[in-house]
């Protein structure tokens, strides 16, 4: 029988990796998107998780909403990286500081 | 309990490949690492008896999201080794950031009871449908949200198309301005001619000596 700890052990758990991914990749911005994708999972496993065991249908219907703004976020995203890569070559973090003070 | 077997043999899946995904060298496998992760993770839904979402998360995120990520990756020409300088010196704080995170969510999680009545929720039956329950409420309570969701999709559709468009376009637009401001002297231009040659049936005959107006079109 799964309990609801059980679910949100394994949410914080998965946060904390892209946390501790988002600290290490800093470099390359197509790894931070992919944390950040793996945040929105987590965040929609805890949802998931209440839902099924408030025995609520609300909580399944924020994930359908997250899950449409990360998709629209993740193609707007990866459409700037492009445009960024076309015009500097890179997409080093270090590399994109022309708006530095 | 063969539930929470299944239950832990996805959560070591999961949290295996969210790991092997965050330090793995190349964009590629993080890539092919994180649909893993989506796959794992739409496992564990399924047995949260939340199964429309499960097949939307593979069907979306699986389907659409991350063939675009790999596409990127592939077309992107990244040059890996300048993208792995810091690694060993963001690893302690990442590590240590990451521990202190879930210490944290540990005393949350292990405080309250989250107004559970109890740990044993009821299942559902066999005829049970979730994606009508979910239609249900997205149709009726959420449909002015469900209507802003579509167009955040068109939003992101049109920016996307917008972003990635090379400036010498290739498509014939409008210049509305021009339009606006053209005469009709540019447009037309009459000029008046005589005729040269005279027929010899009689409805040429009749205007012989009168002048023509020829039209003539000028390309603005």
């Amino acid at each position: 029988m799964i309990i609801l700890s059980n679910v949100l052990v394994l949410a914080a758990l998965l946060f904390c990796i892209s946390v501790a991914g988002i600290f290490i990749n800093r470099k390359n911005i197509l790894i931070l998107l992919m944390c950040i994708e793996l945040m929105l999972l987590s965040v929609n496993m805890n949802f998931i998780a209440f839902s099924h065991f408030l025995g609520d249908i609300n909580g399944q219907v924020f994930v359908f909403f997250i899950l449409t703004v990360a998709a629209a976020e993740s193609a707007i995203g990866l459409a700037i990286l492009v445009v960024l890569f076309r015009n500097r070559g890179t997409i080093n973090v270090d590399d994109l500081k022309s708006m530095d003070g | 309990m063969i539930e929470q077997t299944v239950f832990y043999i996805f959560s070591a899946l999961l949290l295996m490949s969210a790991g092997l995904m965050i330090t793995v060298r190349n964009p590629v496998f993080a890539a092919l690492f994180l649909i893993l992760t989506f796959f794992s993770s739409s496992a564990i839904w399924l047995l949260l008896e939340a199964e429309f979402l499960a097949i939307t998360l593979v069907v979306v995120y699986v389907g659409a999201v991350m063939v675009l990520f790999m596409f990127v990756v592939m077309m992107l020409d990244i040059n890996l080794s300048a993208m792995r300088e810091g690694f060993a010196k963001y690893l302690p704080i990442g590590v240590l950031v990451a521990i202190l995170m879930a210490l944290s969510m540990g005393l949350v999680i292990n405080a309250g009871e989250f107004g559970l009545v109890s740990d044993s929720i009821q299942r559902h039956s066999a005829d049970y449908s979730n994606t009508s329950e979910l239609g249900l409420a997205l149709y009726t309570n959420y449909l002015y949200p469900f209507e802003i969701a579509g167009a955040i999709l068109l939003v992101a559709i049109i920016a996307a198309i917008a972003l990635t468009m090379r400036s010498p376009r290739s498509t014939k637009t409008q210049k509305p301005g021009n339009q606006v401001a053209v005469k009709s002297t540019d447009r037309l231009r009459i000029v008046k001619m005589k005729v040269e040659k005279p027929a010899d049936d009689p409805e040429e005959v009749s205007k012989k000596d009168s002048e023509v107006t020829t039209v003539v079109k000028e390309s603005p």
